[in-house]
C-alpha cells in the first residue's frame, strides 16, 4: 500500500543569505504508512518542529518534497489548506490558541473553516469532545474558566473535531502533572485504536514514546539518526546515550544489569518484558 | 515574516558614536533638529548633510542601513515633494495641460524632502548606535528635572523599557498563533475588508490574554524583588558624563548656531 505521508530529501534552510544562516532539517527522507503511530524524537533544536510544519504545509521546504497519499502537496499552492485539513497538526502548549466564548464554539472552528455545517459540525464536534474525554456539560462553558489539563483536551479536539487522516502532536503532555499525563496519553491511543488513523507523536520523553508507539524516529542535529521499532531503537541505547538523548529506566536497567553479566536482552523497554526476560533467564539456569 | 519588522534597530558596535552618553546623543539630535528646521539655503543645507555623513561615517553605519529607515515614510516624502512642485506658485519653468512647475516650487520641493530626509536618517542614527535600554536610561536621566512638576519620569521611562523589551517576544507569540490558527484551516488573506478583520479575532483574542499574563507574571516577579518605583533606586551603571561628551556637544552647539548664522545671512 501506498505510504500516506512520504519525506523526500527535505531540507529546510532559515535565514537564508544572512549571517545567521542555519538548516534546521537536512535531506531527511522516510515514509509513514497509515494507521501507523510514530513517535518522533530528539532534542531542541534537533530540527522536531521545523519537520512537522513541513508535513501539513505550514512551511515550505527549502528543498525536497512531501507527499499526502502520493500527491506533492505544494503542487497546488492554493490548495494547500486542504492539506492542513488532512494533516492535523497540535502545537506545543496548544491552549494558548483558544480564542471563542464557548469550548463548543472553539471546537468547531476547525471543521467550520472546512466548510462543515448542522448535524455534520455537531457531530465533529461532540465526537472529537469524547475523543479526549471531556464531558459534553463542559461544551458550553468558557474554555477560559477551566483549568490547564482541560484546555489543552479543547485544543486538541479542536483539531481532532477536523477529522484529519494524520495527527500530528507537539508535546501533548508537556506541563501536566503525571496523571493528566498519562490520561491524556490514553485518549490518543485510544483514539488512534478506534479511528486506526496516523498518529505522529512528538516528544522528548523516552518513557513516554516507548510505551505508545509502534515506530520511532529520532533525530539529531537535522538529520534522522535512527528509525525503527521501539526494540530495534532502544537496543542501541548506547548510540542514543551518547547522542544525548535518553533512554527508558527500564532499558537502563536492563543495560546495568547486562554490564554485571546477566545477559537479559538490550532491547528491552518495559517492566513486563523485563521480567518475561529475566523469569526465562531463571528457569534456563543461566545468569550470574 | 513578521520577525524582519524593524523598530528603531540598534546595531551593536564599539565605535566613538555607540560610546557616546545617551543623554548627550539625545541632545545632539535635538540640536541637529533645530539645525535642520533653521537651513534654508544651498550652503546650510550642504553643512547639514556633511554633518549627517560625517556622523554616520564615525558610527560606521552604511548608506544602505541609513536609506532603508526611509522606507516606511517613502509615499510622505514622494507626495510632500509632488505637493510642493506643483503647488507653489511663482515664475513658471515648466508648464504642461494643467500642471504648471514654477521655480519657487521646484526649490522648495527639493528643500523640503531634503528635510524630511535629514531629519528621519539623523534621528535613525541615534537609535543605530544606542541601545533601547541606554536610550530610556539616559532619557530619565535627561527628564529627571520634571520629577518636581509631578511627572513619573522613571515611571515612564520602565514602561518604556518593558515595551521595547517585549516587542520580539509578542511578535513572536503572534508568528505562533497564527501557526496554530492555520493548522486549523484560518484564512487570512482572502475576503473582503470586514471578513479580514473579522479572521483577526482567533489571533487577537489569544494574543491579548498572553500579554495580560504576561504583564501579570512580570508584576509579580518585580514585586518579588522589591521593586517599588524609582525612589532611592541606584544604578548598575550610572550615566557618567566624559571628555567626549563635552567635545561633542560643544561641536553640536557651533555647528547649530553656525548654520542658524548662515540662514540668517541668507546662504
Amino acid at each position: 500500500m501506498e505510504p500516506i505521508l512520504q519525506v523526500q530529501h527535505l531540507t529546510h534552510t532559515y535565514g537564508v543569505d544572512t549571517p545567521f544562516e542555519r538548516s534546521a532539517v537536512e535531506d531527511m527522507n522516510f515514509d509513514i504508512q497509515d494507521g501507523e503511530f510514530v513517535g518522533i524524537i530528539g532534542h531542541t533544536g534537533s530540527g522536531k518542529s521545523t519537520l512537522i510544519q513541513h508535513l501539513n504545509g505550514l512551511l515550505k521546504p527549502t528543498s525536497g518534497r512531501i507527499l499526502f497519499s502520493g500527491r506533492d502537496i505544494w503542487a497546488q499552492p492554493k490548495k494547500i489548506r486542504d492539506v492542513r485539513f488532512q494533516v492535523g497538526l497540535v502545537f506545543q502548549y496548544p491552549e494558548y490558541q483558544l480564542f471563542e466564548e464557548t469550548v463548543y464554539k472553539d471546537i468547531a472552528f476547525g471543521p467550520a473553516n472546512m466548510g462543515k455545517t448542522g448535524a455534520e459540525l455537531d457531530r465533529c464536534i461532540r465526537n472529537a469532545a469524547e475523543f479526549v474525554g471531556l464531558q459534553p456539560q463542559y461544551l458550553d462553558r468558557s474554555p477560559f474558566e477551566l483549568s490547564g489539563g482541560q484546555k489543552r483536551r479543547v485544543a486538541l479536539a479542536g483539531v481532532i473535531a477536523m477529522e484529519p487522516r494524520v495527527l500530528v502532536l507537539d508535546e501533548p503532555s508537556a506541563g501536566l502533572d503525571p496523571e493528566g499525563r498519562e490520561s491524556l496519553l490514553r485518549n490518543i491511543r485510544d483514539y488512534h485504536h478506534k479511528t486506526g488513523g496516523t498518529v505522529i507523536l512528538v516528544s522528548h520523553s523516552m518513557e513516554e514514546i516507548a510505551r505508545n508507539v509502534d515506530r520511532i524516529l529520532v533525530l539529531k542535529s537535522a538529520h534522522v539518526l535512527m528509525d525503527g521499532a521501539p526494540g530495534e531503537v532502544f537496543s542501541r541505547s548506547e548510540e542514543l546515550l551518547a547522542a544525548g538523548l535518553d533512554v527508558p529506566q527500564i532499558t537502563r536497567v536492563a543495560m546495568a544489569l547486562r554490564r554485571r553479566g546477566v545477559l537479559v536482552s538490550p532491547a528491552v523497554y518495559t517492566v513486563e518484558e523485563l521480567e518475561r526476560e529475566l523469569l526465562a533467564l531463571r528457569k534456563g539456569g543461566a545468569g550470574c | 515574516m513578521l520577525k524582519d519588522i524593524t523598530l528603531g534597530q540598534y546595531f551593536p558596535g564599539n565605535t566613538p558614536a555607540h560610546r557616546l552618553d545617551p543623554r548627550t546623543k539625545l541632545l545632539l539630535v535635538v540640536l541637529y533638529i533645530v539645525g535642520v528646521f533653521s537651513a534654508k539655503f544651498v550652503i546650510s543645507y550642504g553643512v547639514m548633510i556633511l554633518t549627517l555623513i560625517v556622523c554616520a561615517r564615525i558610527s560606521k553605519v552604511g548608506a544602505r542601513a541609513m536609506l532603508r529607515g526611509l522606507k516606511p515614510v517613502l509615499i510622505i516624502i514622494i507626495f510632500t515633494g509632488l505637493l510642493n512642485m506643483f503647488f507653489t506658485p511663482g515664475d513658471p519653468l515648466l508648464s504642461f495641460w494643467i500642471f504648471h512647475i514654477s521655480r519657487q516650487g521646484l526649490r522648495l520641493a527639493v528643500f523640503m524632502v531634503l528635510r524630511i530626509m535629514l531629519l528621519i536618517t539623523g534621528t535613525f542614527l541615534l537609535t543605530y548606535t544606542t541601545s533601547p535600554i541606554r536610550l530610556t536610561d539616559g532619557l530619565e536621566q535627561l527628564l529627571n528635572w520634571m520629577k518636581r512638576i509631578h511627572v513619573p519620569v522613571h515611571e515612564l521611562a520602565m514602561m518604556m523599557s518593558i515595551a521595547l523589551r517585549f516587542i520580539p517576544t509578542l511578535i513572536e507569540e503572534t508568528d505562533k498563533i497564527m501557526s496554530a490558527q492555520k493548522a486549523r484551516g484560518a484564512d487570512f488573506e482572502s475576503g473582503n475588508l470586514f471578513q479580514r478583520a473579522r479572521a483577526m479575532l482567533p489571533i487577537l483574542v489569544p494574543l491579548f490574554i498572553s500579554a495580560f499574563r504576561r504583564a501579570d507574571e512580570l508584576a509579580v516577579a518585580m514585586e518579588c524583588r522589591c521593586y517599588h518605583g524609582g525612589e532611592g533606586r541606584t544604578k548598575l551603571s550610572p550615566l557618567r558624563y566624559a571628555g567626549r561628551d563635552y567635545f561633542a556637544l560643544a561641536a553640536g552647539v557651533c555647528l547649530t548656531a553656525g548654520v542658524m548664522v548662515l540662514g540668517y545671512f541668507g546662504f
